[in-house]
């Protein structure tokens, strides 16, 4: 029994159904929101600590051992991505507590949160794949009624795509999950692993492959599948739109990560090719897509689609060192993309408007607020000595150790551009002085105070010095990565691990 | 048995598919759900099809005798079709807010937020 590979799911569970009782008392609801975000952060820390020390973390689910009963299993990667969602569950439950709408409270904001990441770190730590498209439900459905809080006629828009692909994704899934159970007879995805190479249908098992690839990628956000992502994901509240941005377009990255390491390693020419070129799209339309907005939402959502390119790539290249700058770039992503969302929404606060135009003086009056703004952006581009300088700089010297040219050659002109789209908002925002068309600025230049607006300053000062930190400090991020990535490269030790202990 | 299966499903994809990009958010929804039936029913025959052999063990033995369906499959399919079902509900009810937000049964006038 490991107790610690369950708590991260039943925590939120817990919490959720706690602030659910308690839907006429928001008080209650906002300390339960922090106490059970706090909470998670410290079970998946402590997760993190087992699975260092001891390795692969199995739990059977009432003791029916796989690959009969549902198992959790939690390598390096599964856990330091639960680590991650107990963090931004954390920053954003405290950035809730001033920025949420009182209506949005009284309506579920906070036991849909807990539901939400309750999804997220079941799909994290699930070693069953049928069990996996029950926690892709589970996310997905608390990020619907999340998304449409609040009904305005953006919000709605948005929701109706984003709705209907995901729930596309979400059958095709399904299906590929009724096939594989065709196939193999079972679920398990070690066992899968360990019986798909018995399986004499090449033609059979690329489709497989297919199938989930098109499915994980409409999650995740890859090229061209993106299209519900930067339509939907800038109408709910900030808080709403960080968590979505820094969570859920990475639980499809983990999915395609631990699917094409661990079950589609037979013909990796075939498939990893297919994933390099979807790789160099999303990169490129992404930040494309970003220079040809001017609201600082919908840049950032571009932001997002580029960035997925960067993490598959690391799939892609497959090799050790590509995968370990995959994971690194992606752990520092998270914590990017989030902190970028949430300046944005201070931003709001302040001036009333995410629009660029609108914007200006920011520097003037808020510079700190500017710095916390330059160190996520500046991570985001790669530049020294941010934590995405490590990922990106790892994964360009695996791309041209592996001579790949021409992704390496599409990366940094991402990384460019990525750079001429973050330049745009701080000349724009930051740079230039109070334009005329700003509506009241009294809260910027200090002639009126706002007592919350510590509470959103403090999960993003927490952010953006975690991520120059690991910029920094790079050896512990940069050695759990490659330890992480050499787990997802020896699927025989996942295999064991899960199905040693209980095979007859 | 299998290959009629399999054309029905083909024919439940394909429809709900055509149903998808009709420009109504109502024909829209039908199309969601003729897909997570088309996709349940996909489940079921990727199973297995037996007739007649249910999964029961005879008194005494510790075993079912003989070739006997598949139980899991269909465990599995019911909560399919249990979480679809809930995700269907939610979609028509956001469909019928959409509705009165913006006064049209028609897609092509929701792209505010495209870009």
């Amino acid at each position: 029994m490991s107790l610690e590979i369950a708590l991260p799911i039943l925590l939120p569970l817990g919490f959720g159904a706690a602030s659910l009782a308690a839907h006429r008392h928001i008080a209650l609801q906002r300390w339960l929101g922090v106490a059970g975000t706090g909470a998670l952060l410290a079970a998946a820390l402590w997760l993190l600590r087992s699975v260092g020390r001891e390795g692969i973390v199995v739990m059977h689910m009432g003791d029916w051992h796989a690959p009969f009963g549902i198992t959790l299993a939690a390598d390096l990667l599964g856990a330091s991505m639960a680590v991650l969602t107990g963090l931004l569950g954390l920053a954003t439950a405290v950035y809730s507590l001033a920025s949420t709408p009182i209506g949005h409270e009284r309506y579920g904001h906070w036991p849909l949160l807990h539901l939400l990441l309750a999804g997220v770190t079941g799909a994290f730590l699930t070693g069953d794949i049928f069990n996996l498209y029950v926690w892709f439900e589970v996310m997905l459905v608390a990020s619907f009624a999340l998304l449409t809080l609040g009904g305005e006629r953006a919000q709605m828009e948005g929701a109706i795509k984003y709705v209907a692909l995901n729930l596309l994704a979400s059958m095709l899934f399904l299906s590929a999950v009724g096939i594989t159970y065709g196939l193999v007879g079972t679920l398990n995805m070690a066992d899968i692993a360990a019986k798909l190479g018995e399986v004499d249908r090449p033609g059979l098992v690329s489709t497989l492959a297919a199938m989930y690839m098109v499915a994980f990628g409409v999650k995740a956000g890859a090229f061209p599948l993106f299209f519900w992502l930067p339509a939907s994901y800038h109408t709910p509240p900030v808080a709403v739109s960080a968590l979505f941005a820094g969570l859920l377009s990475k639980v499809g990255v983990y999915a395609l990560y631990r699917v094409f390491t661990l079950i589609f390693t037979q013909d990796v020419a075939y498939t990893h090719e297919i994933l390099l070129w979807g790789a160099g799209l999303t990169m490129l339309t992404g930040v494309l897509g970003a220079l040809a907005q001017t609201e600082i939402r919908r840049i950032l959502s571009f932001q997002i689609i580029s960035s997925v390119g960067f993490m598959l790539m690391g799939l892609a290249l497959f090799t050790p060192l590509a995968i370990a700058g995959g994971i690194l770039y992606t752990v520092q992503d998270i914590a990017v993309k989030i902190a970028l969302f949430l300046t944005a929404g201070i931003i709001f606060r302040l001036l009333g408007s995410y629009r660029l135009e609108a914007l200006g003086g920011l520097y003037r009056y808020r510079p700190w607020l500017g710095i916390l703004f330059l160190i996520p952006a500046l991570s985001l581009v790669g530049l020294p000595p941010m934590a995405g300088f490590i990922g990106k700089l790892t994964l360009v010297r695996a791309a041209l150790e592996e001579g790949a040219w021409g992704i390496t050659f599409i990366a940094l002109l991402t990384g460019l551009l990525t750079l001429v789209s973050v330049i745009r908002i701080w000349q724009q925002g930051f740079w230039r002085g109070l334009p005329n068309r700003v509506a009241d600025a009294a809260l910027l230049t200090g002639e009126r105070r706002d007592a919350t607006l510590w509470l959103m300053y403090l999960p993003v000062a927490v952010l953006a010095a975690l991520i120059l930190a690991a910029g920094v400090y790079a050896q512990p991020l940069f050695a759990l990565s490659e330890s992480a990535a050499g787990q997802l490269l020896a699927p025989q030790a996942y295999i064991d691990a899960v199905l040693g202990e209980g095979a007859p | 048995m299998e290959t009629l299966m399999a054309v029905l499903v083909g024919i439940a994809f394909a429809a709900s598919l055509y149903m998808m990009m009709r420009r109504s958010i109502v024909k829209l929804i039908i199309g969601l759900i003729l897909l997570s039936n088309a996709a349940n029913l996909l489940f079921f025959t990727a199973g297995g099809l037996t007739r007649g052999a249910p999964p029961l063990i005879p008194e005494g033995a510790e075993a079912p005798a003989g070739a006997v369906a598949d139980p899991l499959p269909q465990a599995l399919i019911l909560t399919a079709i249990v979480i679809s079902f809930g995700v269907l509900a939610f979609a028509l009810v956001l469909i019928r807010k959409a509705y009165q937000v913006v006064q049209a049964d028609d897609l092509d006038q929701m792209k505010g937020t495209d870009t």
